[in-house]
């Protein structure tokens, strides 16, 4: 086997890997509600965890100055004043882990307010341990192979 | 591959050579690099809207180690401001050597501190305290001003660029993993510089200083200590330096016996995963810990920070080459097969930066139009909103440096092992398990 097609296979299943659609997870949309409390600089609870369709609500109550709350990938957000409650709902029609982040300039460790909305499994983080598997374990008999092939071409030649 | 030389094209060639190009980057960097103390000390204290925080700490550092670092290694050296008004005033000129050097002091750096541990030092004494310099003005402000003071200090007292080579918190990083990009600076013809009488590319003369860096390009088989300043292109008498075009991470292929250079590769590694944990992740106590210096929880975060880079990380990597056969002591494989993680750290550092510049580069142009956050709005973008960029492909592109990162210090640690006659799989097995750490702290 020539070694650009072992490397072309390698691409290939490194492709599947990554993109090959995985099973659904099945379940009733429920209605989620979370109270999140803000401060500076974090977020509690700073995890949430929710399923695939689930209509959530993330009730913001800041407890010191303004905060908001900003979800990577869903592009939505809401602020909240200090002492005040203020409303986020919205459907989780986007599976994946997601970052939810401080928008509104709370102080100096404002950038690194963060937290995170768990939209189901977090297929992302098992598609790059797959990946990494992948990549460790397919090294050793491609890197030996190369090396046998570059001694035959030496001897050739 | 084999090498492609730049200096071969009058164009590049003639560019080098002359000074005024570099003076002109010099002064538009030296310019803004004074701007950024400035704005630290008299901006607004909020950080994502003053100069020295949005252009040091995102912008700049988005350069370096995205771009600068792995295509043109220790490119930023060439154009860093920080040693030039030191080394104007030790020489005496801004541009061609004086026909009478200044009278200063012009020692030799004890041999005590010619490694990299002072580096290492200063690099960590930042880290530590870094959730307080990246976010607070004036902090950064006294940090910038104290690194120029202190390049001053230095350049007064020691010979040649006596803060670059040994203090700076930034050029040990970059010099580690400058050995991975594809650019160098080498001899062309060794015999040459063999024959060479009087060595001006260290020792200078008349149309330039000797090596700024305290090296002899004659004996250069890695980027870590040049500092690409082409002052030995200038000097040569005999045309013989080149700028080669070559492969990546083609001085990995010689294994660092040193010490200093195996930790710092740790030292960067476990600082990236730290910081992915502490500044990105979802946990507010290690928030706080990091941010309020002096208490007892920054305390323990910093015993633990230190434990984690000098104790933890080294300590399983030890463990797992112990037991593997080698003519070598252990120090000594301990430092070579080090070598492998210098592909992995940079990697990881690029996931991390990824993160926390494609988040944050919308205060760039807010900070562009009103750089003091005097409330000016002078190119019309101050007021844009704050927006993440990029957030859909943030994990694959993360995924890829991860993983991208592992294979390639899979290989490097292979090769290493292969030199010094042993096994390479703990070395892969130790950077498939940080890996992993680092997938689950940034995904």
């Amino acid at each position: 086997m020539k070694s650009s097609m072992a490397l072309a296979l390698l691409g290939l299943v490194a492709v599947i890997v990554a993109f090959a659609p995985l099973p659904v997870q099945l379940g009733t949309p429920q209605e989620r509600t979370f109270r999140v409390e803000a401060r500076q600089f974090a977020y509690s609870p700073s995890e949430l965890e929710v399923n695939p369709g689930d209509m959530v609500t993330i009730q913001l109550v800041s407890t010191d100055v303004v905060h908001g709350l900003y979800v990577d990938g869903y592009d939505i957000s809401v602020e909240a004043d200090p002492g005040q409650s203020a409303t986020l709902t919205f459907v989780a029609d986007k599976p994946g882990s997601f970052r939810f982040r401080c928008n509104v300039t709370c102080g100096a460790m404002h950038p690194f307010m963060i937290g995170k909305l768990n939209v189901g499994r977090n297929d992302w983080l098992y598609r790059s341990i797959g990946l990494a598997i992948l990549g460790v374990t397919s090294f050793f008999p491609l890197s030996s192979f190369l090396s046998q092939r570059k001694i035959k071409e030496r001897v050739n030649g | 591959m084999n090498r492609i030389e730049f200096t071969r094209i009058p164009f590049i060639k003639n560019a080098l050579k002359s000074r005024y190009p570099q003076l002109a980057v010099f002064i538009v960097m030296l310019v803004g690099y004074i701007f950024a103390i400035l704005a630290g000390l008299i901006g607004t204290p909020v950080g994502s809207r003053n100069f020295s925080i949005v252009f040091v700490w995102i912008a700049w550092w988005a350069i370096l180690i995205l771009v600068a670092v792995p295509f043109f290694g220790r490119g930023w050296c060439a154009v860093c401001p920080i040693p030039l008004p030191g080394e104007w005033l030790q020489r005496g000129a801004v541009l061609n050597p004086p026909d009478k050097k200044p009278k200063w002091l012009n020692l030799r750096v004890p041999k005590f501190f010619r490694n990299i541990w002072l580096q290492s030092i200063s690099f960590l004494l930042l880290a530590l305290f870094s959730s307080v310099l990246l976010t607070t003005p004036n902090i950064t402000g006294i940090v910038l001003a104290v690194m120029l003071f202190g390049a001053i200090g230095l350049s007064t007292v020691f010979e040649r660029r006596a803060f670059c080579r040994y203090l700076c918190p930034v050029g040990g990083f970059i010099g580690l993993y400058s050995q991975t990009a594809p650019i160098e600076l080498r001899i062309k013809v060794k015999q040459i510089c063999v024959t060479c009488d009087g060595k001006p590319c260290y020792n200078g003369n008349e149309n330039g200083y000797g090596c700024p860096w305290d090296v002899f390009p004659g004996g250069l088989t890695k980027n870590t200590y040049c500092g690409l300043c082409m002052e030995c292109i200038r000097t040569c008498p005999h045309d013989n330096i080149a700028i080669n075009l070559r492969p990546f991470a083609a001085d990995l292929a010689k294994l660092s016996t040193r010490i200093d250079e195996a930790f710092k590769a740790f030292i960067m590694l476990g600082s990236a995963m730290i910081y992915a944990g502490v500044l990105l992740g979802p946990w507010g106590a290690f928030k706080d810990a990091a941010y309020n210096v002096g208490t007892s929880a920054w305390f323990m975060y910093a015993i633990v920070f230190l434990a984690i880079i000098f104790v933890i990380l080294p300590g399983f990597f030890t463990l797992g080459i112990l037991k593997t056969k080698s003519a070598l002591p252990l120090k000594q494989r301990f430092a070579s097969l080090a070598t492998a993680l210098i592909p992995l750290g940079l990697m990881f550092w690029v996931a991390f930066s990824l993160s926390f510049v494609l988040t944050n580069t919308t205060y760039i142009f807010a900070s562009l139009s009103d750089p003091l956050g005097l409330g000016w709005n002078l190119f019309g973008t101050a007021n844009i909103p704050w927006q993440p960029m990029f957030t859909a492909i943030l994990a694959p592109a993360q995924t890829l440096a991860l993983v991208g990162g592992l294979i390639w210090s899979a290989r490097t640690a292979q090769k290493a092992a292969n030199e010094i006659k042993t096994s390479s799989i703990p070395v892969i097995v130790f950077c498939f398990i940080v890996t992993l750490a680092m997938l689950w702290l940034l995904l």
